[in-house]
């Protein structure tokens, strides 16, 4: 089975997030970056996928120099090669032109199958596969918990609000991941699968090496913009509910206090 | 500039999702700054019978197109149809509900359309006739304030229970419009369909929340949070280490790699208060902490703090909530 995983790399979900100086974009200093970790579940999806049925398993990336960490960890994984696209026309693309970008990158390897996280720990738009889809013209499989396939179909499960749907498809298709670690439990990359990996081929590719125009992807061709960022509103400064009571008085001023003065039970 | 504001209703069998409400009604508010109408947008089974009481939420006009084979949401076979119907609007921007499926038909809609979404909004800004839209960064963490370039029809969705509802006005009636638009064929295929019959509040679908973490220390323990949360009508939550160890099912978990929920009152259990928790919990209305360490992080983000023993202070505050609940029913 020949799969495609397009993977992002963000800051660790422990980072503490500081808006820059231009209002615009966050300070990157000092940020520790991971592999986004529903893209973590899709390369494990994916490795189980070839221990069954055989096959290749290519990871595919956008963004700066530092993104190559991120390939080289999936490829350590087990992964067995890698596309890293950048072009200097991309730096302000909007992510309906990144994608379109990454599309191009996946189906050049002519998959059969491409997984991806179902949303990005970043900028959580959550929409990068249903556009891949339907640039390909492909079915779509969102927010996979299981995934099972003969080699022929696939079939996942979806979690609905109060519920759980079970979804199919014929290949090709492309599936997106969500659950959780707990679910998905990705490997880790071993020593020798971090020794192999540096001799695994990772290939960069531009615009123009995909068939693409950089023209269209300059900054006027951007159809959004984030125009400024804010921190959350300051929560007010809680209230302990101590005054030297025990614990059934500390029991009964807090259903009070909920009850009188925040009246939310 | 486009004709009218257009939502797009979603339905759970033949009845709307409340979340349909909260978006006709903040795209009636905007429709209003701009000075033109609401359009809608419905598509599923049996959903033609309903349709004009959208009405009662400011709806103008409702393009309805109702099959037997729309019974349940397929991005195949809603996307092209939804984008139809858009195009028949002319609208100059389109809201849609941040649900499961609202998330996953936006972003296909977006691609269709040539238009680009944005995701979980929770605010929407109308100025000089320009749309912005506030949507969370990081989980939460962060905020972004985003806009569109000329000429471009603004997408997006809306993350439910935050846009206020109007007050439905029951004498208002929306004009229906029947579609008559082939249903697409499919590749992909909905097997089954398993919904929750237990009684169990949904956790992004509840007012009230009581999660436990770390500090709840063994699977068993939870039953104390499920009697907590029945009392409250609540629903159960688990921060990711309770998760990882096995104690709660992944559907549980409230944090950056898991649910983001806001509830109106978050109650946190025994759990520290991780970042990427805080990330998926603190735009709650009301937060109570309880935990055994005052310096737990938790407490920052609190609006009330309880420094005890969870397995001691649980107990006590359940029978004191249903004290509080037989005195007033």
């Amino acid at each position: 089975m020949n799969i495609v995983v397009i993977i992002k790399q963000t800051p660790d979900t422990e980072s503490v997030i500081r808006i820059a100086p231009d209002n615009k974009s966050i300070v990157t200093e000092g940020l520790k970056w991971i592999i986004n970790p529903y893209d973590e579940f899709a390369i494990e999806a994916a490795l189980r996928l070839k221990s069954k049925h055989g096959g290749n398993v290519t990871v595919v990336t956008y963004g700066p120099p530092r993104v190559v960490e991120a390939l080289r960890t999936a490829l350590a994984m087990g992964a067995d090669d890698a596309v890293h696209v950048d072009d200097p026309a991309m730096k302000t693309a909007d992510f309906l032109r990144v994608t379109r970008a990454l599309a191009a990158a996946a189906k050049e390897c002519d998959p059969e199958i491409i997984l991806m996280g179902s949303r990005a720990v970043d900028y959580d738009q959550g929409q990068r596969g249903a556009i891949v889809a339907e640039m390909l013209g492909w079915p779509h499989l969102p927010l996979a918990v299981s995934l099972e396939s003969d080699g022929k179909v696939v079939t996942i499960e979806r979690p609905i609000e109060g519920g759980k749907v079970t979804l199919e498809s014929p290949l090709p298709v492309l599936v997106t991941l969500g659950g959780s670690h707990a679910i998905w439990n990705p490997r880790y990359a071993s020593l020798p699968g971090i020794m192999k990996a540096k001799k695994k081929p990772l290939k960069a590719r531009k615009l123009t090496d995909l068939g693409l125009d950089p023209a269209d992807f300059g900054p006027e061709t951007a159809r959004i913009r984030i125009t400024s960022l804010e921190m959350p509103p300051q929560r007010a400064a809680g209230r302990m509910i101590d005054d030297g009571l025990d614990t059934e008085g500390k029991a009964r001023e807090l259903v009070r206090v909920l009850h009188e003065e925040a009246r939310v039970i | 500039m486009g004709n009218c504001i257009c939502v797009i209703a979603e339905f759970r069998g033949a009845n709307f999702r409340r979340v349909t409400f909260e978006v006709a009604s903040e795209g009636r508010r905007i429709a209003d700054s701009l000075g033109i109408g609401l359009c809608a947008v419905a598509v599923g089974s049996g959903v033609a019978a309903r349709a004009a009481e959208l009405g009662r939420y400011g709806v103008d006009k409702v393009f309805v197109r109702d099959d037997p084979a729309l019974e349940n949401y397929l991005a195949e076979t809603y996307v092209p149809i939804v984008a139809e119907a858009v195009k028949m609007c002319d609208p100059a921007a389109v809201i849609l509900p941040a649900s499961v499926d609202g998330r996953d038909l936006g972003a296909r809609l977006g691609a269709r359309l040539r238009v680009t979404l944005v995701q979980d909004c929770v605010q929407i800004a109308c100025e000089g006739g320009k749309i912005r839209a506030k949507w969370p960064i990081f989980a939460g963490k962060c905020f972004a304030w985003s806009d569109w370039s000329e000429g471009t029809l603004p997408l997006m969705s809306c993350r439910p229970n935050i846009m206020d509802c109007l007050v439905p006005d029951e004498s208002r009636q929306a004009e229906v419009v029947m579609l008559d638009l082939p249903v697409p064929e499919a590749r992909s295929s909905v097997k089954s369909i398993d919904m929750d019959t237990s009684g169990k509040v949904e956790l992004s679908e509840a007012e009230i929340i009581v999660s436990g973490g770390r500090g709840m220390k063994e699977a068993g323990n939870f039953v104390m949070i499920e009697e907590l949360a029945q009392v409250l009508g609540a629903a159960v939550g688990a921060s990711r280490a309770a998760v990882d160890s096995g104690w709660r099912p992944h559907s549980d978990q409230v944090g950056q790699t898991g649910k983001v929920v806001t509830p109106n009152l978050y109650i946190a259990v025994g759990i520290s208060g991780a970042i990427q928790h805080l990330a998926g919990m603190g735009y709650s209305k009301y937060i109570v902490a309880v935990n055994k360490d005052p310096d737990a992080p938790i407490f920052s983000k609190a609006d009330y703090g309880v420094v005890e023993d969870l397995f001691k202070f649980v107990p006590a505050f359940k029978e004191e909530v249903i004290k509080l609940k037989s005195t007033c029913s």
